[in-house]
């Protein structure tokens, strides 16, 4: 029961800023919403029972990258500014390309996902997740865990030589 | 036994993500289409986990996928924004539509 | 007998050589050069000649085929291939002798009489292509090979007689001759499509071999009531009858004469035109048993074309005008004499009196160019009004030049009497109205040619030249001497041990009821010429305004020319190059610009998709994915 309110919840916080967050017009106000969206999802990982993912949601998600976005949109323009309203010939087929696509999804989703309840899942803990993260045996992710590090090597170097100052 | 059913995680990540293209195909500020961005990113990271949990509830790999895209979403978030203030510097201005110098 | 491959190419080889290479040489090497390629030819083919014709030629009776060279070029199938050979039998021989002589006398004289003229070496090296055509084509083994060396011959005889480019009648003469000759060859192309498709082979050996029966099989294929192989015949010979000037396709061979006089001698008198008769000669046998209609319609053409020519040859000023119309009649005599020839023994009389009759009319037709020439280099002019009284000047070109017209004449012991009369006999024994079309015309002939002698070496013995004509040099006089000695003795040959429709060897004598009668004719016309021309006298002006119409006609060629040109302007311009000019300016460039021009369209309306805005381009991509996955899901 409690689950299901925690659930609606969420589920409204997520949509609703989102949507906002998409149509609003001052930058900011739009950062802020999807920082809000973002701690919804996050939210919505511990209901699942993932902690792990909950916590670098927020620590990276949330801490992280939205602390970015909101010293960029200071660098790059003064915080009370309002955006130039778009014309309609823009936002016509962006409103039909997301309403068509959701409506496709819809109906894969209520015509073909069971509603299904699931069993009783097993509870994942740290020293599972952990050694499944360093292990090199099958379903294990050295590789990926290593491929990413040097992904967010060449990310930083990269970030250094574009943004320096000529 | 969970009462929330799979489909209700899925409908709130789809209107996630299409709101998300809502949002990319509409702003002119840079930094809001790759806000948008993120929330496509987000939506199918929220896919990917509920599709774990109920499909295949033994297994880690939904979750693990969603962890290394959080990852690598962050590094592209940072590279992208890079670009976008050393375009700010050039043009002094971050609109989309501002950028058109190889036009036809 | 292979060692018949030099004759015909050592004068390829003198082409490629003078031609590539004659620039950079002294005009008198190259004529050295040239004339030496040349004189070997003949040598050799005096070498064949002897051993062919005493030697391992005759086996019996009669004279084999050897095929000392043949070699396969372009197959279609088993039986159908297209071969390039040298085929020996007594009429290639005897056209081998015939060419190398003549062409030989061509370039001695060529010494002299184009000396110091712009492009010797050209000159040379064109003679000895068109030497090595002539060859090639008499020697041919299938009639393919000899369609090739046949455009080959035209294509050297376009070059030759536009010789001075720079004169525009010469290059107008040139492509007028090229033109008809290649309207004539293309029924000559399709005879030879027809024929070889019928009866699957190109060989002549194939062709010709079974007299009795065509090609082994009887063809019942008729067409619009002839049958298939009397219309190839019929088309074969209306492409020899292109090259041999007859009628109507004569209107290139007076205009030719633009080209040198050695060239005149060399391709318009003794060698290229004869080609046609040497065609139908090489088909008789085809001819007599499988068209012999065809051949009652060849007799005919002859017939009326030796006629018009004569007539003709009576009115004309230019002295080499009357030569090429006198060409054109004794060509007519030996197309005539193949039209009313049987074959086999003694009733292929008119076969072998055609030979005979190429055989001199070659040595005194060359004879009396080269004297035209030789007066024409004498006097600077081709009009017959500023000569006369000549006979002092020019010794040696009015002794020979005196020969070779009583050789046409037809005057014994000439060689022109013996071929003639044979003629005139086969005529007799087979159709009088030939023979009477064909007696007038020796008559005839007579006449006009004593009215050429006599204009040009007697006529006014007062007349003033502005410089004094002079004998010719040696390397002129030679040829002609040498050329009528030939004339005088080659009569006595008895040709017909050589050649004859069937290759077997008969016996001839003198008909003396014909040859009396001819002889007669001869003189009278001999004597009216001389009455009217030998002194200066207004008689022949009075005899021309008698006959005005007929003799303003035939000073005009029987307005041939104009109904050529009528028919070309009118009929083939308009009707069939309009039209196909329209379609290919407007439909076939039409429909490559309209490609363009759908094209350039096409790209003007789709340019803007290209907006550059990522966000379209996002947009088409997000629309695209919905509508593939809509259509996977719900189709």
């Amino acid at each position: 029961m409690a689950e299901q309110i925690i659930f609606y919840v969420l589920a409204i916080v997520i949509v609703v800023f989102s949507i906002l967050s998409v149509t609003s017009r001052r930058i900011l106000r739009s950062a802020t919403y999807l920082l809000f969206v973002l701690l919804a999802t996050a939210g919505l990982y511990l209901l699942m029972g993932y902690e792990f993912l909950f916590g670098v949601q927020i620590s990276v998600y949330a801490g992280g990258i939205m602390v970015l976005y909101i010293f960029s949109i200071l660098l790059t323009s003064h915080a009370g500014d309002k955006a130039k309203k778009v014309s309609w010939k823009r936002l016509v087929p962006a409103g039909v390309a997301a309403v068509a696509g959701f409506a496709v999804c819809g109906h894969i989703i209520f015509h073909n996902v069971y509603k299904i309840a699931q069993t009783i899942s097993p509870e994942i803990s740290m020293q599972q997740l952990g050694t499944a993260m360093l292990g090199t045996g099958k379903d294990q992710y050295l590789l990926p865990f290593e491929a990413i590090s040097i992904l967010l090597l060449a990310c930083v170097i990269g970030g250094i030589m574009i943004a320096r100052k000529r | 036994m969970s009462n929330i059913p799979l489909a209700a995680y899925l409908v709130v990540s789809a209107i996630m993500f299409f709101a998300g293209i809502y949002g990319f195909l509409s702003r002119r500020n840079m930094l809001t289409i790759l806000m948008s961005l993120e929330l496509m990113l987000n939506a199918a990271d929220i896919n990917f986990v509920a599709f774990n949990k109920y499909l295949y509830p033994g297994q880690m790999d939904g979750a693990f996928f969603a962890l290394f895209a959080i990852g690598v979403s962050a590094a592209e978030t940072a590279i992208a924004i890079a670009i976008i203030i050393n375009i700010y510097r050039n043009i002094k201005n971050i609109y989309v539509d501002e950028v058109n110098k190889m036009k036809y | 007998m292979s060692y018949t491959l030099i004759i015909v190419a050592l004068p390829l080889i003198m082409f490629l050589f003078l031609g590539l290479l004659g620039g950079k040489m002294k005009p008198a090497v190259a004529g050295l050069i040239g004339t030496l390629g040349l004189f070997t030819s003949a040598v050799l083919s005096y070498l064949t000649a002897a051993t062919y014709f005493f030697g391992i030629g005759k086996v019996g009776e009669t004279f084999q085929t050897i095929v000392p060279l043949n070699f396969e070029w372009l197959r279609f199938t088993d039986k159908l291939h297209i071969d390039l050979g040298i085929m020996l039998d007594p009429i290639s021989v005897m056209m081998l002798m015939v060419i190398t002589t003549v062409s030989l006398m061509v370039h001695i004289y060529s010494f002299g009489y184009m000396k110091g003229e712009r492009g010797f070496q050209r000159y040379y090296a064109l003679l000895s292509l068109f030497s090595f055509s002539m060859l090639g084509l008499v020697v041919a083994t299938n009639i393919f090979q000899m369609y090739i060396f046949w455009e080959l011959v035209g294509v050297s005889s376009y070059s030759l007689i536009g010789f001075y480019y720079t004169k525009p009648s010469a290059v107008a003469a040139s492509k007028k001759a090229f033109i008809v000759t290649r309207f004539a060859d293309l029924f000559f192309l399709i005879g030879i499509l027809l024929l070889s498709f019928y009866s699957g082979t190109f060989s002549f050996d194939s062709l010709t071999s079974n007299p009795g029966t065509v090609l082994g099989q009887p063809i019942t294929d008729t067409f619009m009531g002839w049958s298939v192989v009397s219309w190839a015949m019929m088309l074969i010979f209306m492409g020899g009858a292109g090259k041999s000037a007859m009628l109507p396709f004569h209107i290139w061979l007076p205009d030719a004469m633009e080209g040198p006089t050695p060239v005149s001698a060399l391709i318009h008198a003794a060698t290229m035109v004869v080609a046609g008769v040497f065609l139908v000669a090489r088909m008789f046998p085809l001819y007599y048993f499988g068209a012999p209609d065809v051949l009652q319609i060849i007799a005919y053409v002859g017939a009326i074309t030796a006629m018009f020519a004569a007539v003709i040859a009576c009115t004309q000023t230019d002295i080499k005008r009357v030569l090429a119309f006198s060409t054109i009649s004794q060509i007519a005599y030996m197309i005539t004499a193949l039209g009313v020839s049987g074959y086999g023994g003694h009733e292929g009389l008119g076969y072998m009196a055609s030979m005979f009759h190429l055989f001199t009319h070659a040595f005194f037709k060359a004879l009396l160019f080269l004297g035209a020439g030789a007066v024409i280099h004498a006097v600077h002019s081709n009009e017959m009004d500023s000569m006369g009284g000549l006979r002092k000047y020019l010794p040696i070109t009015h002794i020979t030049f005196l020969i070779a017209c009583l050789s046409i004449a037809g005057i014994p012991p000439f060689s022109g009497f013996f071929s003639k009369d044979e003629i005139l006999v086969a005529a007799f024994e087979n159709n009088m109205f030939i023979f009477a079309c064909l007696y007038i015309c020796a008559g005839l002939t007579a006449f006009y040619m004593f009215r050429l002698y006599y204009r040009i070496f007697w006529g006014d013995n007062d007349k003033v030249y502005h410089h004094t004509p002079h004998e010719s040099p040696l390397s002129m006089t030679f040829p002609l001497i040498f050329l009528a000695t030939l004339t005088v003795f080659t009569g006595l040959i008895p040709f017909s041990e050589f050649v004859s429709s069937d290759n077997t060897v008969f016996h001839t004598h003198i008909e003396w009821s014909v040859a009396s009668m001819s002889i007669l004719v001869a003189v009278i016309g001999i004597a009216i010429a001389t009455v009217m021309y030998r002194k200066q006298n207004s008689m022949s002006d009075k005899v021309a305004a008698s006959v005005k119409g007929l003799y303003t006609a035939a000073y005009h060629k029987f307005y041939f020319d104009e109904i050529w040109i009528f028919f070309t302007k009118k009929v083939v311009f308009n009707c069939i190059s309009k039209p196909i000019a329209w379609f290919d300016r407007h439909c076939v460039d039409g429909f490559m610009n309209l490609q363009s021009t759908i094209a350039n369209y096409v790209s003007r309306k789709i340019k803007f998709a290209q907006s550059g805005e990522i966000q379209d381009y996002a947009w088409a991509f997000i629309m695209g994915a919905v509508v593939i996955v809509s259509l996977l899901v719900f189709i």
